[in-house]
């Protein structure tokens, strides 16, 4: 994980349950490269959402982020397409539990959610656990990963924790 | 305890467990399809293993973009081919023996009451219709499991969904499902198990049963499940399966809430375009211009599915202007369907008879839908653009409902046309 680097960008907002089918539409499933899915980064929702990013843009949205299907091809092409974290009231279990497998931080924060707007600037330091929104000057603090989660992250994701065990 | 946590607990070789506690158990089924295989096998291939834990206890099914779709998609299943013959995975299932991968597993057998079944897909929660534990997860999480035989999983809580009444005709698993995400919304069971029971589940077809565990998800649960009852023993043993009966029980230290739902007072349920928790009657649609009618899926693509609609559809034709796409969930349900005589209620209505595939649910092929085109699907999703175009809408109902509405142009209570 890139736990000891602060990540900056500005904020992109949504609202509640955005699903895996805006994130990346269905049929674009043919390629498990990041940097291919990356380009379609949320066509279902914005087709021109790429044009509009730029590398450690943070994703803000509501509740039940990444809803709807299991496709690990989610959580890649919100990192191919070159944001650095995601920031929401709450997840969808099966796509939260892909973003640690694919090492995309996720930060559940309803208060940083709330408060947080289109086109602030952003600092989020992982390590510190904070959330510092530079255009109004607001922080927040990150809650931690349940220690079990913490420790497959520790690993540096799943595969990897599951080698250490094999 | 919840019977969710009774199967995870004995996987576990615990007497008991709780709430939001982390374990790792063995696995009885891992699955994974032609999008989210090559991923699996690509991450599988980092580990040291090399070898499937079990080839007997991984199942692979080419059903997403097969017929193949496009080069790419071809390319995708050559992959997980090559993987499946390397691996000699007995349960690999491809060109003619396709068949959608949920409406598949029951059938061969596969799936058995008190097993913990994982799939790379998010309806492998379908399996919970025969009183199994059935997740979805990742790629990822599928090529861990398929190397060691484990996973890990956080204890969810249950709801009991107490089940009462008889339905009316044109009313089933489609109907109870689509109303109780209306009333949980599509996040209100995340992280939990809807667990089905009451003296109601008895008038439920298993069929209904798988239709009604296959959409839990779409209420954010972790899983569904429904009691092995006579009517579900009886299923197994259609399909060579040997098993008990396996009950779930009203118990206060085991759910965290109740929710009733009397079947009789059930009318048919459409959910509204682009959430499948936008659930009203059938009556109180209001008036759309239909484009396309898609019957079929891992949803409602079984035998008694398709003899629904071909009741519907008998002597009557497709309405000028709608593409009805019927696809049939696997191939023995395709050979049912034809030597039954469904096949000719289907082409002189004037339908498409698809080979099974997942096709048009999630807009890959064989039936997308273009910018404003509005479809009615017996399906599980209907977000923005799922179909097709992302200006495109789907309505969401049981086969027969689509069947009348298919007739008509537009939405309709099959009721008002038999």
């Amino acid at each position: 994980m890139t736990a000891h680097k602060t990540l900056a960008g500005t904020a992109h907002k949504f609202g509640d349950h955005v699903n895996t089918d805006l994130i990346i539409p269905a049929t674009h499933l043919v390629s498990n490269d990041p940097k291919e899915l990356g380009k379609h980064l949320m066509e279902g929702h914005d087709p021109d959402f790429t044009s509009k990013i730029r590398e450690g843009d943070i994703i803000v949205g509501g509740e039940n982020f990444g809803s709807g299907s299991s496709r690990e091809h989610a959580p890649l092409a919100i990192k191919g397409g070159g944001i650095s974290c995601v920031i929401a009231k709450s997840y969808a279990r099966i796509f939260y539990r892909n973003a640690v497998n694919v090492g995309l931080p996720l930060i559940e924060s309803p208060e940083a959610a709330d408060a947080i707007s289109q086109g602030d600037k952003l600092e989020v330091d992982l390590a510190a656990g904070t959330i510092a929104d530079k255009t109004t000057g607001k922080t927040f603090s990150i809650p931690a990963y349940p220690e079990f989660m913490q420790r497959i992250m520790d690993a540096g994701g799943l595969i990897e924790y599951v080698k250490k065990q094999s | 305890m919840s019977r969710t946590r009774r199967i995870l607990a004995e996987h576990a070789g615990r007497d008991s467990l709780t709430p939001g506690e982390f374990i790792e158990i063995p696995v009885d089924l891992v699955l994974a399809n032609d999008i989210t295989a090559p991923l699996a096998i690509e991450e599988f291939g980092k580990l040291p293993q090399g070898k499937v834990f079990d080839k007997d206890k991984v199942v692979l099914v080419l059903d997403h973009f097969t017929p193949n779709r496009d080069i790419a998609s071809a390319d995708q299943c050559a992959y997980v081919r090559h993987f499946a013959i390397d691996q000699a995975v007995s349960h690999f299932y491809d060109g003619g023996e396709v068949g959608i991968e949920h409406v598949l597993l029951p059938e061969e057998g596969l799936i058995r009451p008190g097993m913990v079944v994982i799939g790379a897909d998010s309806h492998t929660c379908t399996y919970g219709g025969l009183g199994a534990f059935a997740t979805g997860m990742g790629s990822t999480d599928i090529a861990a499991a398929m190397a060691t035989g484990r996973t890990w999983l956080k204890v969810p809580e249950a709801v009991l969904v107490n089940v009462t009444g008889k339905p009316h005709k044109w009313v089933g698993g489609k109907d109870l499902i689509i109303h109780l995400i209306g009333v949980l919304g599509v996040d209100g069971a995340t992280y939990r198990s809807l667990e089905f029971s009451g003296p109601g589940v008895a008038a439920v077809s298993v069929e209904g049963r798988l239709t009604a565990a296959n959409m839990v998800i779409e209420a954010g649960a972790k899983n569904g499940i429904f009691p092995a009852d006579r009517l579900a023993i009886e299923y197994l043993a259609g399909v060579g399966v040997n098993a008990p009966e396996m009950s779930i029980e009203p118990d206060e230290h085991g759910y965290l809430e109740q929710i009733d739902v009397d079947l009789t007072a059930l009318e048919p349920q459409v959910a509204l375009p682009s959430l499948p928790s936008n659930a009203v009657a059938v009556t109180k649609v209001p008036h759309v211009t239909l484009d396309q009618v898609v019957i079929g899926s891992c949803t409602n693509g079984r035998l008694e599915d398709l003899r629904q609609a071909a009741e519907v559809l008998e002597g009557k034709k497709v309405a000028k202007g709608v593409r009805l796409i019927i696809i049939p969930g696997s191939p023995k349900i395709y050979r049912q369907s034809m030597d039954e005589g469904l096949f000719d209620i289907f082409l002189d209505a004037g339908a498409i008879i698809s080979p099974p595939t997942c096709g048009p649910c999630l807009g890959g092929h064989m039936g997308v839908l273009a910018a404003g085109e509005k479809a009615i699907s017996t399906t599980n999703r209907n977000f923005v653009g799922r179909m097709g175009h992302r200006t495109s809408e789907v309505y969401l109902s049981n086969p027969a409902v689509a069947a009348a509405s298919a007739v008509t142009g537009t939405i309709t209570d099959p009721g008002e046309i038999v």
